[in-house]
């Protein structure tokens, strides 16, 4: 599996901008068919998405918020790319995420939030880098294929995740199974109220500091894949398994490695949902955000820099598509589903269609012809 | 006594129709697989058939025209599955992912919008879906003990596409096993460059079998929406295309061992909503989780290697890219 760096010569803007922004366009004509199918005005349909995710405070807000959870689970999905590898786990990994940030935030009491984060971080990506370390112990090892074993353990997460809530974790006569409330002193800050200590009026919305641990994270995969010896050894196993071998690195180390660090992202989006904003532990948070994050790395090439403009793209789609149903009672939010859907299929699976037709297009035609 | 045998034949009657959808989707995932192309799309291709099958049905009050939508709507998936992977040489399981996702969102937006129910479709009457089927001489027999009542319990009362799906195997053994096109359906998913120096197109081989797929997922989701249910609701395949999957990897790829996967699953499942709440002896109450991630569960260990070993078709997932 490539990671998008192509051999032919292409200028890099086509291969960074040109080639999702066909992508893009291509997904929106396709879901502009099925608006038009359910018989709605399309572009009336896009223009109230783009005002319902840009046009308010409050709808930027669910945007960015929407954005950050995507964020985590598409540089999950990068990270195990770089290294040859798919990942289809994400959503059992932020499942087992989540579950490791609740119990760090049930178990710390009255803690300060900002001594509370670094242990939830800690928890979140530990519960998830194990979630996904051992899928990566088993291709590395036992040679069973990552794909399947992550997609057996998506399945597998959300078993559990019933059994501990329904089982373990459920606050003491209560019927629905959600575990106890944390502490308020544990709460991360919301970004409106952030925001209002510096004098910018904000409405309420779930946008919090795990904005900002997002964005850092970003910076440090780009980092780690690309100026580190370990984020070398990676490319290299991606890019050819055998030369990596003779190279001296040991491919099975960086598999699992790889895998574990997948995860551990993944599991990040916990921090965000359940610290940030559920505040107790309760199923199905993850919500196909795991999935999402496949099309989201796909669109960003799998590079930070391309993860977080697809994130917001994706954080825009899912928001505007609340506000759609308000205005088109007969489009459902799920169209956001059929556009990724779409993204993934264009951007993923018909790779090598459009790189060939760029190619012909940017090669100057030999003289005479 | 008497009480613990008719328990066991509901059990087994229960399997039965459980394990069909699942059969069938496994056997697509067979004829895919085995011909080099992997096809992690069960699951969607069934889940647009079954919302097919139920909307038609629903508008023209016939199952019969539901299941020609159904292996329609399935194809349509399929030959897009074939364009990504063979023709454009895609990355096999990404394309797999892509429709399912498609197909989910897809079935949602459209059956709000047809039938503004929430993404059901309308519950269709007897006459437009799958009935039951009493097999002859079943109700004579019935009163017979033991084999009578298995014969009328287990064997009879099924609809047409069960006994379809079971019929299904050992025809999928002989074409597989016994005929040149099963010779060279599974020459091409381990050695395409042998078949294609045979003067056989890798492509057209390819495309047949992940149309085999799409025919045979596009039965399993009309069997889920007009035969064992009757309509649609959103989602309603919940993963089984990802169990079929693993059925298929229990039974390393081959038809029989596969059924025998299929019918543990089914079996797991029955026995999943029978044994809520009720305490083992020696064991305690068994958690349901446990039943239902049993499958999963296994086959993570068979593909480990920890009981036996699995091993794939040589060339499968794998573009071929013919040398010039």
């Amino acid at each position: 599996m490539s990671a998008g760096t192509g051999s032919d010569n292409l200028p890099w803007w086509a291969t960074a901008v040109l080639l999702p922004v066909i992508n893009v366009v291509l997904a929106l004509i396709v879901s502009a068919i099925v608006i038009l199918a359910i018989g709605e005005d399309p572009l009336g349909a896009m223009w109230t998405m783009v005002q319902g995710a840009l046009g308010t405070s409050e709808g930027l807000g669910y945007t960015l918020y929407y954005a950050t959870s995507l964020i985590f689970t598409a540089l999950a999905v990068a990270v195990a790319f770089h290294g040859g590898l798919f990942n289809i786990g994400g959503e059992g990994q932020a499942y087992l995420g989540g579950l490791g940030v609740g119990l760090v935030c049930l178990a710390v009491g009255d803690m300060p939030w900002y001594l509370v984060l670094p242990l939830s971080v800690l928890g979140g990506a530990a519960f998830g880098g194990l979630w996904g370390a051992i899928p990566g112990y088993l291709q590395a090892y036992r040679g069973s294929h990552v794909v399947i074993t992550t997609i057996m353990f998506n399945f597998i997460a959300s078993s559990l995740m019933v059994y501990l809530m329904v089982n373990v974790l459920i606050r003491p006569g209560q019927m629905s199974p959600e575990s106890a409330q944390f502490d308020k002193a544990t709460f991360l800050p919301l970004v409106q109220d952030m925001a209002a200590a510096i004098g910018i009026q904000m409405n309420p919305s779930p946008l919090n500091f795990s904005l900002f641990l997002a964005l850092a994270a970003c910076v440090l995969v780009w980092a780690f894949i690309w100026h580190t010896r370990w984020g070398f050894a990676l490319r290299t196993v991606g890019a050819n398994e055998n030369a990596a071998r003779y190279a001296g690195i040991d491919p099975k180390k960086v598999i699992i490695i790889a895998m574990a660090l997948s995860g551990a992202l993944a599991g990040l989006l916990g921090v965000n949902e359940i610290h940030g904003v559920q505040h107790r532990l309760l199923l199905n948070f993850p919500a196909g955000m795991g999935f999402t994050g496949i099309a989201v790395a796909l669109m960003g090439r799998n590079h930070p820099a391309g993860i977080v403009p697809a994130a917001i793209l994706f954080g825009m789609l899912y928001q505007g598509g609340t506000e759609l149903i308000f205005d088109y009672p007969s489009i459902s939010r799920e169209l956001v589903v059929v556009i990724q859907g779409v993204v993934i299929l264009f951007a993923g699976a018909l790779e090598h269609m459009f790189r060939p037709a760029l190619v012909r297009l940017f090669t100057p035609k030999p003289a005479g012809v | 006594m008497m009480d613990s045998y008719f328990w066991l034949l509901s059990l087994l009657d229960s399997m039965f129709r459980l394990a069909t959808p699942l059969l069938l989707a496994a056997l697509a995932g067979f004829f895919s697989e085995r011909a080099g192309v992997v096809d992690i799309g069960l699951e969607g291709k069934m889940l647009m058939a079954a919302f097919a099958a139920a909307a038609t049905a629903a508008f023209t009050g016939s199952a019969g025209l539901g299941l020609l939508a159904a292996i329609g709507a399935s194809l349509v998936l399929a030959l897009l599955h074939g364009f990504a992977c063979i023709t454009h040489r895609g990355n096999q399981v990404v394309s797999g992912v892509a429709l399912n996702i498609t197909a989910m969102g897809l079935t949602a937006v459209l059956g709000n919008a047809w039938f503004e129910m929430g993404g059901r479709t309308p519950n269709l009457p007897a006459t437009a879906r799958f009935g039951e089927l009493t097999l002859p001489l079943a109700e004579t027999l019935r009163g017979i003990p033991v084999l009578g009542s298995f014969y009328y319990e287990v064997i009879s009362g099924h609809n047409i596409l069960v006994y379809l799906a079971m019929a299904l195997v050992p025809l999928t053994a002989w074409v597989a096993y016994r005929t040149r096109f099963g010779l060279r359906l599974r020459a091409v998913g381990e050695n395409p460059a042998a078949v294609d120096t045979a003067g056989i197109s890798v492509p057209a081989l390819r495309y047949q079998a992940v149309l085999i797929a799409g025919l045979l997922c596009g039965i399993a989701g009309a069997y889920l929406s007009t035969a064992q249910g009757a309509g649609f609701q959103t989602n309603m395949t919940a993963g089984k295309g990802y169990l079929a999957l693993a059925a298929l990897i229990l039974g390393k790829w081959k038809p029989v061992p596969t059924l025998l996967a299929c019918l543990l699953f089914a079996a797991a499942d029955a026995l999943q909503t029978r044994l809520q709440g009720v305490v083992m002896p020696g064991l305690g109450e068994v958690p349901v989780q446990l039943i239902e991630a049993l499958p999963y569960l296994l086959t993570v260990l068979l593909l480990a290697g920890f009981m036996g070993k699995a091993i794939p078709p040589k060339a499968s997932g794998r573009p071929y890219v013919k040398e010039r």
